[in-house]
């Protein structure tokens, strides 16, 4: 190794030092699927360094080949200038690997401490792992800022304060290198902002960490350097510095990507929905909305902001037809009825009602079916796809053809099953399937989860055309941004109930998050310290009742 | 994108599957001392070398297309009814109570007759669990093998108390009357110059059978029901949010399923014994959850795999007749088959997919280098 090249990465904490963590040639392939082709990156130490690209590019499956869940099929890793094999995850952490990952692996019945011990026990007795666990956790909150209650459930715990115990997890295992794997997908802005703190404090400690994620925002605002990945290859890696989020964006995608969504100011006209008292009890007797008011009108995108969890997947369920709420709420000035035999996705339909559910892959699509199947789910009475007793499959596939073409399916072939699309693909299956349909209100939930850039920027298009119809539009998402976006109004959520509403113009992120965090705007909290004390507070009480 | 072409799917894996168990057999075969060539021979002369091994191959088959179907369109819904031989035990009351107290002008009416109240008795018998499941949540494995016990002892009941003849030590119902009687493959080929075997228990069932089979293939391919159905067994959770009603779809798939199972009777009751004695489904309600696995859920592949097994019966029968290889032996090749097929299908899979993408390299490498 030349040294002209190390110089050339001036971030590095020491210079001449090695780099923390090199691939060389990293290729792995799924059946006929390249995951990963020849891929090299250089990590030195005490740097942030992001990988970002769109879903399915390989991100993934290159960081669980560092932590030995796969094996590539060529290519080498080097830590700190050592070539080592990392056959499994007990490898890695041997190597000063540490995961944080995106759905957290914790036991919710343990406290902090015995999760952090769980399998990294010293001996067959509890206590003295527990104790020296509980003498490092107090070095690690003093070096790193990281406090925690030691000895709190998980399951009383927030969201923010669980990932916190994930990276105390692998700090405890002496890790010099930290991936995170998406972290911020499940946190408020604010909580984000506290995980960046806590990053930046491990990077002035030395340590080496990778962030993955598909938010150019956090990549330009905490990252070092930057890798790009697109259809398993690595297309470029550059300073944070001297890129932008525009050219980032084209290097994901590998075209020029519209950032911004264009859209003319709103006519809103009759309304269509309106919600007034809407409460939900969920099986486990939990209040999961608490008297929801909201309004959406012909010709609006009413956007629903908030933490995943605070009762927004209930709204969509209780509109949808599938789960049981009371309250009043009509549609199109007639009463909707949310409890008894006219409660379900049929009769919801049969109203003017579409709907486009949070998890497609879930509720949204029969994976195993079909493209045509899937594109009658749902609408299967409908007489234009009958023939007599029997459905009409010729006219099913012919109907399925035209939509694809319409909304630019790829592939487009109508036989294949849905899950072999792409996750944009499959969402645009769903899409073409609902908007189609010409509802007079559209529920639409997380439109862009696990979609691509470049789809990205199409769906939204047709949300804003569907709207521009004179459709009202209730739009759930956790991506703050797309909210802002899209919305003509804005309405946010917490713990069941509606914190405020606020129009795209007069507001910010930074407003929003604190309406996410439960703070409304009749207390509003006098100091920072403050702020974190009563965030601390109402998440950890919005999970205790989870 | 499959990596397989679909022959090889449907038909290649299952026959190298097939031939794999048939190797073990002969192993196990040779490993008890006797010629597994001879054994083979035996099986096959035994079981298809004549119209009267035909006749009870066929026979065989019957009730197992029957079962089979019942468990397949359980699987669509993902519902495991391992209760087909409880329901074909109440299915044969049905079909005894029919015959015995209605005085039927002539067997067709007899058959339909019988057939509707096999159906019946079978799918109220299943419907208990299925109401069980979709209200109450009790697992319906759980339940309809309970239910096969509680039939067994009510069939038991039913023979010794109230339906035995007077007099008579066997516990069993009385002779069905004539009239009732269901023509054998026998009387339906004679017409066409066939010469079948008389003695052949195969009767008018199988053409049921056959019927059954397709009906079911519409059902569950090209209705609206049979939509829903699959979809249900797809995903819960995707079907809620289509408006699709669990319980609708947990009752209705039961239902059917029982109906079919009970709808054996007319071929073993009705058809064959002619009356209705205990253990009269002979475990065919079981065998017909291998069939439905070999047969992957599809009433076309259920056909084959039930005529199989029924090779299978008939020619174990046949061994254990004319050699010393104990009549467990078949068992165990009925075993064998079973695991092949249904549990290691992987082991074959896997290895022929790669093969399959090798080769598509292959040829994909030579297409370029012949550019």
């Amino acid at each position: 190794m030349s040294a002209d090249k190390i110089l050339g990465q001036p971030e590095a904490a020491v210079p001449f030092a090695e780099p923390a963590i090199e691939l060389k040639g990293i290729s792995k392939a799924f059946g006929p699927v390249q995951a990963n082709k020849d891929i090299s990156i250089r990590v030195m130490p005490g740097t942030i360094h992001g990988i970002i690209g769109e879903n399915g590019a390989g991100k993934s499956t290159l960081m669980s080949i560092l932590y030995g869940f796969y094996k590539a099929d060529k290519g080498e890793i080097f830590i700190s200038g050592k070539k080592t094999d990392i056959p499994d995850s007990q490898a890695a952490i041997a190597a000063g690997i540490g995961m944080v990952f995106q759905h957290f692996k914790l036991v919710e019945n343990f406290t902090v401490l015995e999760n952090i011990i769980l399998g990294a026990e010293d001996g067959w007795k509890l206590k003295p792992s527990l104790a020296k666990a509980r003498r490092s956790l107090v070095e690690l909150a003093e070096d790193y800022g990281l406090n925690v209650d030691p000895d709190a459930l998980i399951q009383d715990i927030g969201v923010g304060m669980q990932q916190r115990v994930e990276i105390l997890k692998a700090l405890y295992r002496q890790a010099d290198i930290l991936i995170l794997d998406e972290p911020t997908g499940v946190l408020t802005p604010a909580e984000a902002d506290q995980l960046f703190l806590i990053l930046g404090r491990l990077r002035s400690e030395g340590k080496t960490i990778i962030l993955i994620t598909h938010k150019l925002r956090e990549i330009m605002e905490t990252t070092d350097t930057v890798s790009v990945m697109r259809r398993g290859e690595m297309t470029a890696t550059v300073k944070t510095s001297e890129t932008s989020p525009a050219e980032l964006a084209e290097l994901m995608v590998g075209r020029k990507v519209l950032l911004r969504v264009d859209k003319e100011p709103s006519a809103p006209g009759d309304v269509i929905l309106d919600v007034k008292g809407l409460r939900v009890i969920d099986d486990k007797g939990v209040e999961r909305l608490r008297g929801i008011d909201l309004q959406v009108r012909a010709g609006e995108i009413l956007g629903i902001a908030g933490v995943a969890g605070n009762g927004q997947s209930e709204l969509l369920e209780v509109l949808g037809g599938y789960e049981d709420g009371t309250g009043e709420v009509t549609v199109n000035g007639q009463n909707l009825d949310l409890t008894g035999k006219y409660s379900d996705g049929k009769s919801r339909r049969a109203r003017g009602i579409a709907h486009v559910p949070e998890d497609r892959q879930r509720e949204g699509l029969i994976m195993d079916f079909h493209a045509w199947e899937n594109t009658a789910f749902g609408y299967h009475d409908d007489p234009g796809y009958r023939s007599g007793v029997l459905m009409n499959n010729n006219a099913i596939r012919e109907d399925t053809t035209e939509k694809m073409a319409r909304f630019d399916v790829r592939p487009p072939d109508p036989k294949l099953e849905a899950k072999n699309f792409s996750g944009g693909n499959q969402q645009k299956i769903v899409l073409a399937r609902e908007i189609e349909r010409n509802p007079d209100l559209l529920l639409i939930g997380q439109p862009t989860r696990g979609v691509d850039i470049g789809a990205i920027e199409f769906i939204h298009q047709q949300i804003v055309a569907l709207r521009d119809q004179g459709k009202a539009i209730l739009l759930v998402s956790v991506e703050l941004e797309e909210i802002l976006a899209l919305s003509d109004r804005i309405a946010v959520m917490f713990d069941g109930r509606v914190m405020g509403e606020r129009t795209p113009a007069d507001t910010n992120e930074k407003e929003l998050g604190l309406l996410m965090a439960g703070i409304t705007d009749t207390d509003v909290p006098h100091s920072v310290a403050e702020i974190e004390a009563n965030l601390a507070h109402v998440t950890g009480d919005a999970s205790k009742e989870v | 994108m499959d990596v397989m072409p679909k022959w090889a799917e449907v038909i290649l894996v299952p026959l190298i599957s097939l031939l794999l168990a048939a190797i073990l057999s002969a192993l196990v075969i040779l490993g008890i001392g006797e010629d597994p060539v001879a054994a083979v021979k035996l099986m096959v002369t035994g079981a298809l070398g004549s119209t009267y091994g035909w006749g009870y191959t066929l026979y065989y088959a019957t009730n197992f297309i029957f079962t089979g179907l019942a468990v397949s369109i359980a699987f669509h819904a993902r519902l495991f009814n391992i209760g087909g031989e409880g329901q074909a035990m109440l299915g044969g009351l049905g079909v005894a109570i029919a015959c015995l107290y209605i005085p039927w002008p002539h067997w067709s009416m007899a058959l339909v007759g019988a057939a509707v109240m096999a159906g019946l008795f079978g799918a109220v018998w299943a419907a208990i669990p299925a109401w069980l499941q979709a209200k109450r949540g009790s697992h319906i494995v759980i339940t309809t093998i309970m239910f096969n016990f509680i039939a067994a002892a009510l069939l038991n009941y039913v023979l010794v108390n109230l339906m035995r003849p007077k007099g008579s030590m066997d516990p069993a119902t009385a002779r069905f009357p004539e009239a009732v009687n269901l023509p054998t493959l026998h009387d339906i080929l004679a017409p066409f110059g066939i010469a079948f075997s008389k003695s052949a228990p195969a009767n008018v069932s199988f053409l049921v059978a056959i019927a059954a089979c397709f009906v079911l293939w519409v059902l569950i391919w090209r209705t609206r029901l049979g939509y829903e159905i699959r979809a249900y067994g797809h995903s819960e959770s995707a079907a809620k949010y289509a408006g699709i009603s669990p319980f609708k779809i947990i009752m209705i798939t039961m239902i059917i399923s029982g109906a079919l199972a009970g709808m054996m009777a007319i071929n073993n009751v009705m058809g064959e014994a002619e009356r209705l004695v205990l253990n009269s489904t002979e475990g065919a309600g079981f065998i017909g959850i291998a069939v439905a696995l070999m047969g992957r859920s599809h009433p076309l592949g259920v056909f084959i795999s039930a005529i199989l097994f029924g090779f299978l019966y008939q020619g174990g029968a046949e061994l254990a007749l004319w050699t010393t290889i104990p009549r467990e032996l078949i068992v165990v090749i009925q075993a064998l088959v079973i695991l092949f097929t249904g549990a290691l299908d992987n082991m074959v899979r896997m290895p022929l997919e790669r093969i399959f993408l090798a080769l598509r390299k292959r040829n994909a490498k030579a297409a370029e280098g012949s550019k």
